[in-house]
């Protein structure tokens, strides 16, 4: 029929997708009828009501009158805060038990085959809960609260920090710190003459400690009132314990990843780092680790993707997250099933291939061109 | 030949008629129901009940499912299918209950679950009746001194996540001017857990769920369950929408417990009394008289066999809440001061 083998690939290739798309269609169209059956609608009306009930834990306001659609970006919020810190927990970590992984000295090797072991063969899920049940509620009581030095109190109920309030006549300072900080990178590779200017940008941070502190205008300190503890930052051990159930999980993996890609590295580099008079941290901070991360890049990516899913196990431990949120609390308030869960799946989609992009474009720019 | 089949025709036709004139006098009622037909097919029957909570849902110690609500699930297979227990317990958390009920994955949702005017129209589900009367109760730990649900601005309380609870808390913390935090659970293992470790001041949920969970703390006299309901909590079964024969069997499943309560008739005695009935509503109750089996799809000695396996309401409730001491209150009958009332048998 089709004589040229290329043009029979090609219309095999489109009845495929024909064949996916005509699917595809026949999977919609039965939803559709289903719900109509049970007499309900499909749609993403149910955004805009109010939603009448508390999130315990919100980095931006929160009150009762607000919509499902702003519980999805406190929801959302309280998500990306926690992965953010288990990636950079789980990252030094991992990067730290990997490198004792291969030290020469034989307990410091054997703790961390030990960690890993325990670590990575046990669920997770059971980490988490131990950390919240078995460890961070064995805390005292608020009235019996272990007062840190700073004014900062630990309980039961979280780790109580005192709270800058600041000036708000003088909130242009603030914005100039934010400045500051951001500018750091930037200055840091810029040229001066030919010379990088490097090290010295670390005085922009310094910069940006200075003009917050000047904007201050006074601390509220955490203090006993009825039940609670009022005044200052509560850090809640649900994060607490969300956060270092993922990052010890997470951190076991990458070191494995750590310790793989430093024996990758071809033992001549080691020599000739020696040869040359090297001592072991500058051999393996100038030479191996630099070389190293080429080929970690790739396998953290996943690593990664890992952390950001498992935020979702929040859900157990009363953790305010995406998941615990919105195909808990507001599935079941507004009764939208399909429309909460493809929700919250495009927004672990998305967060994920943003992920993978960055890191994508990091591989990239650490690769080794080659010639 | 073909005058032959006529002949023959003939005489079935005749003979079918006067079957059916035979039949007119025991009457046939054509009960439809997608739901019962697939249930009889199936020969069991699968109950949606909750994952485990004292009182209404739990296993005990061999792994037998036990509670009111368990109750109620033998008592439909008993009527339904002659066998208490051809029933199997699917648990649900309150988050995916009614997503399992509109799926079809269980055929009967009863886990202390309260009845609400969204779950009736957004959710597509249909309600059945009421069978436990409560309203949203706090517990608190004795040594905070507190007596009113008004004094706990300020303090956390542990609740399970997808309830009406959540937003029963807000809505009175803004009538009342109040602040309460809440933590939010998925599981009430956590939450109890939470709440004996006093990273809450105390739990709430519905008054039968709380007495449940003060007996499941360590030492259940440290804590105290305030008098004040904050809301109605009235919990019931629920099936699905478009199946109205099957909603109305599980109804009056209900109303058989209740009216052998008022009719005095008890898993004990029901054997006996079914020999020595004169009483037209107990004879027509246990089958001996009238038809009421049959116009609910299902045969005569439904009742007697509800009675018989699983006892009446007052008999379940003593078994299930008496050990967590909860006075039926509410859930008296409507001729002793409550609110359970069985519909006339007529």
């Amino acid at each position: 029929m089709i004589r040229r083998p290329s043009r029979r690939a090609y219309l095999g290739q489109w009845l495929l997708l024909l064949a996916v798309a005509a699917g595809g269609w026949i999977i919609v169209g039965n939803v559709g009828e289903n719900l109509a059956r049970k007499n309900l609608h499909f749609g993403f009306g149910f955004l805009e009501q109010e939603s009448h009930f508390d999130i315990p834990f919100h980095l931006i306001s929160w009150t009762v009158f607000n919509t499902y659609a702003r519980a999805l970006l406190v929801s959302l919020l309280n998500t990306v805060l926690v992965s953010v810190l288990a990636i950079v927990t789980a990252t030094l970590l991992g990067l730290l038990v990997g490198i004792m992984r291969l030290s020469v000295n034989w307990l410091v090797r054997n703790i961390a085959l030990a960690y890993i072991e325990f670590v990575r063969n046990t669920p997770q899920l059971v980490q988490i809960i131990f950390w919240y049940v078995g460890v961070l509620q064995a805390l005292p009581s608020p009235r019996q609260s272990i007062a840190l030095p700073g004014g900062i109190l630990l309980n039961i109920r979280g780790l109580y920090i005192p709270d800058a309030v600041m000036d708000p006549d003088l909130d242009w300072l603030s914005w100039l710190a934010l400045a500051c900080l951001a500018a750091t990178p930037f200055v840091w590779r810029l040229r001066i003459g030919g010379e990088r200017i490097g090290r010295k940008a670390l005085l922009l941070p310094v910069l940006a400690l200075a003009f917050f502190a000047a904007g201050v205008d006074h601390l509220t300190y955490p203090e006993l009132k009825g039940f609670n503890l009022a005044g200052g930052t509560q850090v809640p051990p649900e994060l607490v314990a969300l956060w270092m159930g993922i990052s010890i999980y997470a951190s076991a993996f990458i070191a494995e990843i750590v310790r793989g890609s430093i024996e990758a590295i071809p033992r001549g580099q080691h020599e000739a780092a020696l040869a040359i008079g090297l001592h072991s941290w500058q051999r393996l901070g100038l030479v191996i680790l630099p070389q190293a991360l080429r080929i970690m890049v790739p396998q953290m990516t996943s690593q990664y993707l890992n952390i950001i899913k498992s935020s979702s196990l929040g859900a157990a431990i009363a953790y305010p997250e995406l998941f615990a949120i919105f195909t808990g609390t507001v599935l079941n308030q507004a009764g939208k099933e399909i429309e909460t869960i493809s929700i919250v799946v495009a927004i672990f989609l998305t967060l994920n291939l943003l992920t993978s992009l960055t890191m994508n474009w990091y591989n990239r720019r650490v690769a080794l061109v080659e010639r | 030949m073909r005058s032959l089949l006529k002949v023959v025709t003939c005489c079935a036709l005749a003979a079918g008629m006067l079957g059916l004139a035979g039949e007119s006098r025991a009457q046939t009622y054509d009960v439809k129901s997608a739901t019962m037909d697939a249930i009889k097919k199936r020969g069991e029957l699968i109950c949606g009940v909750d994952t485990g909570i004292p009182g209404f849902a739990f296993q005990d110690a061999s792994g037998k499912w036990q509670g009111l609500d368990i109750a109620y699930c033998r008592a439909i297979a008993a009527a339904l299918l002659g066998d208490a227990d051809k029933v199997k317990y699917i648990g649900t958390t309150s988050k995916v209950r009614f997503t399992v009920l509109q799926s079809g994955e269980i055929d009967v949702l009863i886990r202390d679950s309260t009845l609400t005017l969204t779950r009736n129209t957004e959710l597509g589900l249909a309600h059945g009746t009421v069978n436990f009367f409560t309203g949203q109760a706090f517990m608190v730990r004795k040594s905070l001194n507190v007596a009113h649900v008004k004094e706990l601005n300020g303090a956390t309380i542990c609740v399970l996540t997808g309830t009406t609870l959540e937003l029963n808390i807000a809505d009175y913390g803004r009538a009342n001017n109040i602040k309460i935090n809440t933590l939010l659970f998925e599981k009430s293992e956590e939450a109890f857990a939470a709440a004996e470790s006093g990273r809450c001041d105390g739990y709430t949920d519905d008054g039968g769920s709380v007495a449940a969970a003060r007996s499941a703390m360590k030492k259940p006299s440290d804590w105290v369950i305030l008098p004040e309901l904050i809301s109605r909590e009235f919990l019931g079964s629920m099936t699905r929408q478009g199946d109205e024969r099957w909603n109305i069997l599980v109804r009056w499943v209900h109303f058989a417990m209740l009216e052998a309560e008022v009719l005095g008739i008890t898993q004990a005695n029901v054997d006996e009394i079914k020999k020595t009935a004169t009483n037209p509503e107990v004879r027509g109750f246990l089958g001996l008289e009238e038809n009421f089996g049959k116009k609910l799809g299902v045969d005569n000695e439904w009742a007697y066999r509800i009675v018989k396996s699983v006892g009446n309401y007052g008999e379940n409730y003593a078994k299930y809440f008496g050990p967590l001491e909860l006075p039926r209150g509410w859930n008296e009958l409507y001729n002793k001061g409550g609110l359970q009332y069985p519909l006339p048998w007529r």
